[in-house]
């Protein structure tokens, strides 16, 4: 029995794997081996241990170690056999400790004089066992040790040992790229090596080396195309064919490499045509290796300079992917589809039944690939279908991570393609209701965004619907147990705004409603926030309204828990909400004027108001204030700030010369409260150590024409906040502050610049500049992105509708899409999606209707029973069709902008967030709110809106076929 | 490149893995754990690719085969071809196959540093080294010759494990 099972195994070996095989739990498991552990310990420290049996206990540790218990006791004794002379129990060795060992563990040092050694050994399978070390154990600092050897064995007589040597570099250089940048030469020698199989392995490193950098390999393209020639006529050795095709690995390999140096390279693209087309040709599509070679070639003919030609054999193979009765074809399939349709959109056309099949396939892969092709094919008029479905599936799966991934996906969907306003907030409600957590919270400001301003059309009415039908529809949620934390956010603005607007519902069912979902969720405090400021609102416009205000008891008792409250943020709240309550109608008026949340609040950063401080301050002797871009080295900093504030990117780049002293935190006691503005450019301090320019006399005060009593109380109220928030929570004042309509200090924006003061007026003008070339810069970037889609969707659409013609004509399948579009023109009520209560709803199916989505033909036929009417009306169909076109390309033009809008006023909506609440605070004398996020995202938000334009543009890009960018490719490479 | 390549029956129980990129062992057994898991879950007559993400980090695909009572997996990101690394898999099974003759769970069982052998010569560092199963069988004859002959033990028996037979 002894030493059956392979090489030399004992009975007691054999036992254990024979009573682990049989263990019926895995505590039962985790029993015998921890006998085995103790065993081998016991075992491993006996003196004078047979070779062999030493070799058994390695093998068990290796073992028990992937059995995942801890067998780092005996990992020395590995490292110990490596040592060891004979090729057996030396291959033990490295095989235990490639298992065991990272390549930092402390145990390689005693492992590298041993590669050394045996890297230089006469026997090939000591070499290849320690090239095999090399390429697990050998870390950025060892690689130096072993170098010389490893490049040496390029030359090595045995191919075997040349192969590995080749992928130990490689290695190497994906480790360390710097270590071996200087043998890039050496992986070209290799490539013209005797042996194919050197050749193959020599592809591995130089396609990774032309992923990093392209154009120093363009001179390869021929090597490579004659290399692919050869090898696709079966000139290699019959021992490299694998299933009658020749060396298919290699060719998969070669046509990765010729993606990256065609693409957006007509000169190197044309070469590949000849030997691409040929592969088409030959390639045996019955097995599955023939097929991986087939789908390499359509990656490949995806990525290069179109051809026309192969986009249609590829194309051909495609459909026979889609036709295929196996999972792994359809797989590759869509996976290809998703790669063409930006070269020749029209192929989606021809499968949309395929499509739609894969989409309702029971195999999660496959769906999830589905709806990776329908993101890439979505475009305004199928945008609702396609992020129906994707909500459809996103709630019927439990993989958060899968589902954040999709839930993404649709919002980013929704935001570009959105039809109307209202699919979009009834779209985001659904994503909220089931997935809330998962969403960022910039998605739920949009929304708020939205609800407030609208997808900016003029019409009055079609606002106050969108809004009353927002509330309606928060409404009916609410009740809704364990609703996500940031649609609950969602909801209390949205009701403490527009709650009580159209007179539908009273404020005591609207606080009634808002009170329980404080209590329901009470251990959310943003939610009670919103809640309670939702209150503050609905309060104010009863109050202002002229009605008298009755405070529900449950509203009455929340107010008093929350004052008592840990957290001082809510705390605050409620007492802000008993100071509105008390104050009288006028007063309310000023601090929450109705709907006034999507409106400006200007900011005037002279800060007027504080004139006669400064005034007072210096004829007891303060410095006077020297603007910042006075002071010698100060140019930068100011540029910085207001690069913080207006999305413009600094004139000149870093400083290289030294740092300034920093200002100094005591500043002369006589000017205490300037010194809290200083770090924000507001006030800047008087700093002797660059007053070098009293004469600079702009910075004496040259108006008062302020109330002094006003400005004082709000002075007080800022001298006593924190550094950033200064600025925020008193901004809505200046704009008040030629005292014309300043009330008892509390000021509203009311849209109105007040003229400048020159408290610093050097600084102005570079303020205003590049205020100005914000708006130009932003202007002509929208545009361009409406073009992209504009352009994009055109193109797409009359191929579309001219591809549902042809097909008529040409197949069964096809005819019966374009009828029931026909069909569905006639009926628009028919169409799946609009759960819309709303007009706007109804244009939408007018517009999207004559463009014979493709999906939404499908999602007829899938419906429909019947296919109805003669398809020779199809024909009048196009012809009326025509116009309409252009109708839809204005609805997504808008769409485009208005996803701009989005982007662009994210730090909006904080803003207005934290302008009502500091006018709040302001009402409550002074109490402070304290309101950093809120600042914090107004200096974030422009860099924010770049990217996010960037991203959608860069998407613009990917999905529109005329904007085929060549550069794109270059970007990502490097 | 291949991240990892795992064997595992249809219980569980790991039988053979290979991580390229190191990965502490409590963290190779969670990732068993949920491989298994998921492979479990799949209905037949489905694809035999998977994304990973969730499992392995970004760009990550998995491939599975199963062959009675065995589940071969290997995991890749995007710069290797699914069907061409379930092919990889055939080769692999065809090599023990052929090592073996009619190979099954009990022979990768007890011959697990031979297993090891097969692998390294058709996976070398995260990369296909080698992918006719004829040419691994070469060298892997060539080693046990070699190890038998410096082998002062003894006779090795390249291939049956005799006490099947019993």
């Amino acid at each position: 029995m002894g030493s059956q099972g392979g090489i030399g195994q004992s009975k007691e070996f054999l036992d254990l794997v024979k009573s682990i095989g049989e263990a019926r739990s895995k505590a039962e498991e985790d029993r015998i081996v921890i006998g085995e552990i103790e065993t081998l310990k016991r075992r491993l420290v006996e003196p004078g241990i047979p070779k062999r049996k030493m070799k058994e206990y390695i093998i068990r540790l290796v073992y028990i170690e992937m059995l995942g218990h801890d067998a780092s006791f005996g990992y020395i004794h590995a490292v110990k056999m490596t040592h060891d002379d004979n090729l057996f129990l030396k291959r033990t060795g490295y095989l235990a400790v490639t298992l065991f060992l990272n390549e930092d563990h402390d145990l390689i040092i005693l492992i590298v004089n041993t590669i050394q050694k045996d890297l230089k050994s006469d026997n090939f399978l000591i070499v290849c066992a320690a090239l095999n070390a090399v390429c697990k154990l050998i870390n950025e600092e060892t690689i130096p040790a072993v170098l010389p050897q490893v490049v040496e064995l390029l030359g090595h007589q045995k191919e075997a040992v040349r192969k590995k040597a080749i992928m130990a570099l490689h290695r190497f250089h994906q480790k360390s790229p710097s270590s071996v940048s200087h043998l890039v030469s050496n992986f070209r020698k290799r490539l013209c090596d005797n042996d194919p199989g050197v050749m193959g392995a020599t592809l591995c490193p130089l396609l990774d080396l032309i992923n990093r950098d392209v154009s120093s390999f363009k001179d390869l393209v021929v090597s490579f195309v004659s290399i692919l020639k050869q090898v696709a006529e079966h000139r290699l050795p019959k021992a490299y064919d694998y299933h009658q095709l020749p060396a298919p690995f290699i060719q998969i390999r070669l046509l990765k490499i010729l993606a990256l140096l065609g693409s957006g390279d007509k000169q190197a693209s044309e070469q590949m045509y000849t030997v691409v087309g040929d592969i088409f040709r030959k390639c045996d599509s019955s097995s599955n290796i023939g097929n991986a070679v087939i789908y390499q070639c359509i990656c490949c003919v995806s990525s290069i300079h179109p051809n026309p030609k192969l986009l249609e054999s590829a194309a051909d193979q495609i459909a026979r992917f889609l036709k295929s009765d196996s999972h792994n074809l359809k797989y590759l399939g869509i996976d290809a589809l998703g790669r063409l349709i930006k070269l020749s959109p029209e192929i989606a056309e021809q499968h949309q039944l395929a499509v739609i099949d894969c989409l309702e396939d029971p195999d999660d892969t496959l769906k999830r690939k589905t709806f990776e092709l329908l993101h890439k094919m979505t475009k305004s008029s199928n945008v609702e279908v396609i992020v129906d479905r994707m909500i459809d599936y996103m709630i019927s799966i439990n993989d958060n991570h899968y589902k954040t991934e999709i839930v993404s996906r649709c919002v980013e969907l929704a935001e570009q393609f959105a039809p109307s306003n209202q699919w979009f907030i009834q779209t985001m409600n659904r994503v909220f209701e089931h997935a809330g957590d998962l969403v960022n919270i910039k998605v739920a400001h949009n929304l708020m965004r939205l609800i407030a301003e609208g997808f900016g059309e003029d019409d009055d009415t079609a606002y106050t619907h969108l809004r009353s039908s927002a509330v309606d529809s928060y409404l009916r949620i609410i009740g809704a147990p364990k609703l996500p934390s940031v649609f609950l956010q969602v909801i209390c603005w949205v009701l403490g705004e527009y709650g009580t607007a159209d007179g539908k519902y009273s404020a005591s069912y609207i606080t009634g409603k808002l009170c329980d979902v404080a209590e329901a969720y009470s251990n959310d405090e943003t939610v009670k926030a919103y809640a309670v400021t939702a209150l503050i609102k609905i309060y104010a416009f009863e109050i202002a309204a002229g009605r008298k205000v009755d405070i529900l008891p449950e509203c009455q008792s929340l107010i008093e828990e929350l004052s008592a409250s840990h957290s001082t943020d809510l705390q605050q709240r409620a007492y802000e909400l008993q100071a509105v309550i008390s104050l009288d109608a006028q007063a309310v008026e000023n601090i929450m004027p109705s709907d006034a949340s999507s409106k400006e609040i200007e900011i005037d950063k002279s800060l007027p108001f504080l004139n006669d401080h400064v005034e007072r301050a210096i004829e007891k002797g303060a410095q006077p204030y020297i603007p910042e871009c006075e002071r010698s080295g100060f140019s930068n900093a100011s540029y910085l700030n207001s690069q913080d504030l207006h999305d413009v990117p600094p004139p000149h780049g870093l400083r290289f010369e030294a740092y300034e002293l920093p200002k100094q935190p005591s500043v002369p006691l006589t000017t205490p409260p300037i010194s809290i503005g200083s770090s924000n450019e507001l006030i800047a301090v008087p700093e002797p150590a660059y007053d070098r320019g009293n004469q600079a006399a702009v910075s004496v005060p040259s108006s008062s024409n302020s109330g002094p009593a006003e400005v004082k109380l709000r002075l007080d109220g800022v001298q006593k906040r924190w550094g950033r928030p200064t600025y925020s929570s008193s901004s809505p004042s200046p704009s008040a502050a030629p005292s014309q309509d300043t009330v008892n200090g509390l000021t509203v924006s009311n849209g109105a610049t007040s003229v400048t003061p020159a408290i610093s007026k050097g600084r102005e003008t570079t303020y205003e500049p590049t205020r100005k070339s914000q708006v130009v810069e932003i202007s002509p970037e929208k545009q361009k992105l409406a073009a992209s889609l504009f352009g994009g969707s055109s193109k797409q659409e009359r191929k579309s509708s001219l591809g549902g013609g042809h097909k008529t004509a040409a197949k069964p399948s096809g005819g019966h899409g374009a009828e029931t579009s026909v069909k569905k023109m006639a009926v628009p009520a028919q169409q799946p999606p609009p759960p819309d209560l709303l007009d706007f709803g109804e244009t939408t199916v007018a517009t999207s209707g004559p463009l014979i989505d493709p999906f939404k033909q499908l999602e007829g036929l899938l419906d429909m029973v019947e296919p109805t009417s003669s398809t020779k009306n199809h024909g009048d169909v196009n012809a009326t069709k025509v116009p309409d076109v252009m109708a839809t390309f204005g609805d997504t033009a808008t769409a485009v902008e208005q996803g701009g809008n989005h982007f662009s006023s994210i730090e909006d909506v904080d803003n207005l967030m934290s302008g009502l609440s500091s006018a709040t605070t302001d009402a409550s004398s002074g109490g402070g709110i304290a309101t950093p996020q809120s600042t914090a995202h107004i200096s974030k938000g422009p860099n924010l809106k770049n990217a996010l334009q960037k991203d959608a543009l860069v998407r613009q890009m990917g999905v529109n076929p005329s904007s085929q960018n060549p550069n794109l490719f270059k970007d990502l490479l490097g | 490149m291949i991240k990892a390549v795992m064997v595992m029956n249809t219980q569980g129980k790991p039988r053979l893995t290979k991580f390229y990129e190191f990965l502490p062992v409590e963290k190779q057994q969670g990732i068993i754990r949920t491989v298994f898991g998921v492979l479990c879950s799949r209905a037949e007559n489905v694809s035999n690719f998977m994304e990973a993400d969730s499992i392995f980090g970004p760009d990550s695909r998995l491939v599975y085969k199963h062959y009675a009572t065995l589940y071969f997996v290997f995991v890749f990101d995007s710069s290797e071809n699914e069907l061409a690394m379930l092919d990889l898999i055939q080769v692999f099974v065809e090599t023990l196959d052929k090592c073996f003759r009619n190979v099954c769970e009990l022979d990768i069982v007890f011959n697990y540093s031979k297993l090891h052998t097969i692998l390294d010569e058709i996976i070398f560092g995260g990369q296909v080294l080698e992918t006719s199963s004829a040419e691994v069988m070469k060298v892997v004859e060539e080693i046990s010759r070699q190890e038998s002959a410096s082998n002062s033990i003894g006779l090795v028996t390249k291939t049956v494990s005799g006490w099947r037979n019993r």
